[in-house]
């Protein structure tokens, strides 16, 4: 049978600080926000409220800064919302995507700017709209 | 009566997705390339009405390409990815499950809408998925998975159904299947579909009226089940639980030839990493790694060489740096100097669930590798993969996949969102 045999061990070896405790024990008092915590705001999914049918494109120019969409912008775009007179749209106008205000005038549609010295587009065969902006994000440099 | 399923699937859908976002390739000629831009592997419609077959070599080509003004485009498989993830969202309100059969194809459990004008309802169906995404589909309705795919087959080719063929009136069913070629039935083979020419049976309809047994002898049980599933008999349901993975492989070709080992580990290292992330994922761990490397098999005049070698996980892990150093020491074991290496890649067999796994007498806890991991994953999912590596990875991947024409990521990348002019 093997006898159990007991070693010196140098002084260096032995931990000088020996944990007490390995769990952290709460002294106080527990939290009183404890039971009213809540989610971190998640802009993304605020302004996102359909992600499967929603696209994000950056805005490039001056034509709808009239009603606060400027150039460098990122915009939100939903393909699911019907597309109604009133709306900011994306439009591909001769497949090339443009960003204006879909109006009804003169028994018409219209894509419409926001800003001086950008004409008016008749929707026509030429013009798909493409989908109704839903939100604008930009960051402040 | 059984339930009914449907099969949607999008169309050219690769060249779909590309048209989303670039009205430029609508209504011209697009093939889309393979991985390393190698052959077509997605074709508009016209470029199909041009010859051009899946699978043709891009090198053979070129001619055609110049005189149709083809537009080439790389893979974007993370575009295809996202918009297949959108395509699924837009089909949920009209099943009652889902399964994914490939990344552009998904079988539907339509139980409990069997009351309804199914046809109506997958063209709202549609609707909806074009509406959402710009994809346009086509969808086939049956009782069993094989008569679903050749439904969708159907509705592709024959105008009359307008994309939407419903087969399971048996008049229908006996119309379509005898004029379906039966080497197009899904899971006849060609060496099958042979056989069965031979025996004189050329369509889905003569297929359908071959005796069970005769159908096991041809082409063993795989073959009888396929005659019971023509018949309307369902041999398996819409499969609702992803089954669990035995194996798993990353592997890819080179954009240019490695020659060195350090650009190999380099490479084997991106895999590896790849490989972990994708067991953690699932919650799996992995039992033997084989790595392995060889030259270009189609240039049989420069010196071939292939090195495989494969080495066992002990204890069983999904630990990236631990893949990671177990493919170190396989390569370094068959890594041969003065070839020009082409494609390499890692395979992961024995695969059980993480908690399932066996323990070792002498492993630590691997709390802390566990915790590593995780902040691995969470730094690369949230901030873009790779941008937490290894150091034998390297940031410099001269070894990358070939992909020169390859579109923006359009729908997942901040950088790279379409502009709109305003």
């Amino acid at each position: 049978m093997a006898a159990l045999r007991l070693h010196e061990i140098p002084f260096e070896l032995v931990p000088r600080e020996v944990p007490l405790l390995l769990v952290h024990t709460p002294a106080g008092f527990p939290s009183p926000a404890q039971d009213d915590m809540q989610e971190p705001i998640d802009l993304g999914a605020w302004l996102v409220e359909h992600p499967a049918a929603s696209y994000v494109m950056r805005v490039d120019g001056h034509s709808m800064s009239g009603c606060g969409i400027n150039d460098g912008d990122l915009i939100v775009v939903n393909r699911a919302k019907e597309p109604r007179a009133g709306a900011v749209v994306v439009a591909l106008v001769h497949g090339d995507r443009t960003l204006k205000r879909l109006r009804y005038m003169d028994k018409r549609h219209w894509l419409v700017p926001e800003a001086e010295g950008f004409p008016h587009i008749l929707v026509d065969e030429n013009v798909e709209i493409w989908g109704v902006v839903v939100g604008v994000a930009r960051k402040m440099p | 009566m059984s339930t009914p399923i449907a099969l949607i699937d999008c169309n050219n859908y690769y060249v779909s997705c590309e048209r989303a976002f670039d009205a430029s390739l609508v209504g011209v000629p697009v093939i889309v390339l393979s991985n390393n831009d190698g052959c077509a592997i997605a074709r508009s419609a016209e470029a199909k009405a041009l010859g051009i077959k899946m699978g043709d070599p891009i090198h053979h080509l070129r001619d055609k390409v110049r005189a149709h003004g083809i537009r080439v485009l790389s893979s974007n498989y993370t575009l295809y990815g996202d918009m297949q993830r959108r395509v699924i969202a837009a089909c949920e309100a009209f099943a009652r499950d889902h399964e994914i059969y490939s990344i552009d194809e998904t079988f539907l459990d339509l139980a409990g809408f069997e009351d309804r004008d199914l046809v109506a309802h997958a063209r709202a169906m549609r609707k909806q998925v074009q509406r959402w995404t710009t994809i346009p589909t086509c969808v086939g309705i049956a009782e069993t998975k094989t008569l679903a795919k050749l439904a969708n087959a159907a509705a592709k080719k024959q105008s009359c159904f307008d994309g939407v063929a419903d087969l399971r009136d048996e008049d229908v069913r006996r119309d379509v299947m005898q004029a379906f070629p039966v080497g197009d039935v899904w899971g006849v083979g060609g060496a099958t579909a042979r056989k069965l020419t031979d025996l004189g049976i050329t369509t889905a309809g003569m297929l359908c009226d071959m005796p069970m047994k005769q159908a096991r002898a041809v082409g063993t049980v795989v073959l009888e089940r396929l005659v019971a599933e023509l018949r309307n008999v369902p041999s398996a349901a819409v499969e609702m639980v992803e089954p669990q993975r035995k194996g798993m492989a990353v592997t890819r070709s080179f954009g240019t030839p490695v020659t060195t080992f350090d650009r190999l580990m380099g490479a084997l290292t991106e895999y590896a990493m790849r490989a972990g992330e994708k067991l953690r994922s699932h919650g799996l761990v992995a039992a033997r790694l084989t790595a392995f490397f060889h030259t270009n098999r189609h240039k049989p005049d420069r010196p071939q060489y292939a090195g495989s070698r494969t080495v066992t996980l002990h204890p069983m892990t999904n630990d990236s740096l631990e893949l990671i150093a177990a493919a170190r020491r396989a390569a370094e074991r068959v890594w041969r100097d003065g070839y020009a290496y082409t494609k390499a890649g890692i395979m992961l067999d024995d695969l059980v669930a993480a908690d399932m796994r066996p323990r070792t007498l002498f492993e630590d806890d691997g709390d802390k590798r566990a915790r590593l991991m995780g902040a691995l994953d969470e730094i690369n999912g949230r901030f873009g993969r790779w941008t937490a590596v290894t150091a034998s990875q390297g940031f410099k991947r001269e070894w990358k996949l070939r992909s020169e024409m390859r579109s923006p990521s359009w729908t997942t990348s901040i950088s790279e969102v379409p502009t709109v002019r305003a």
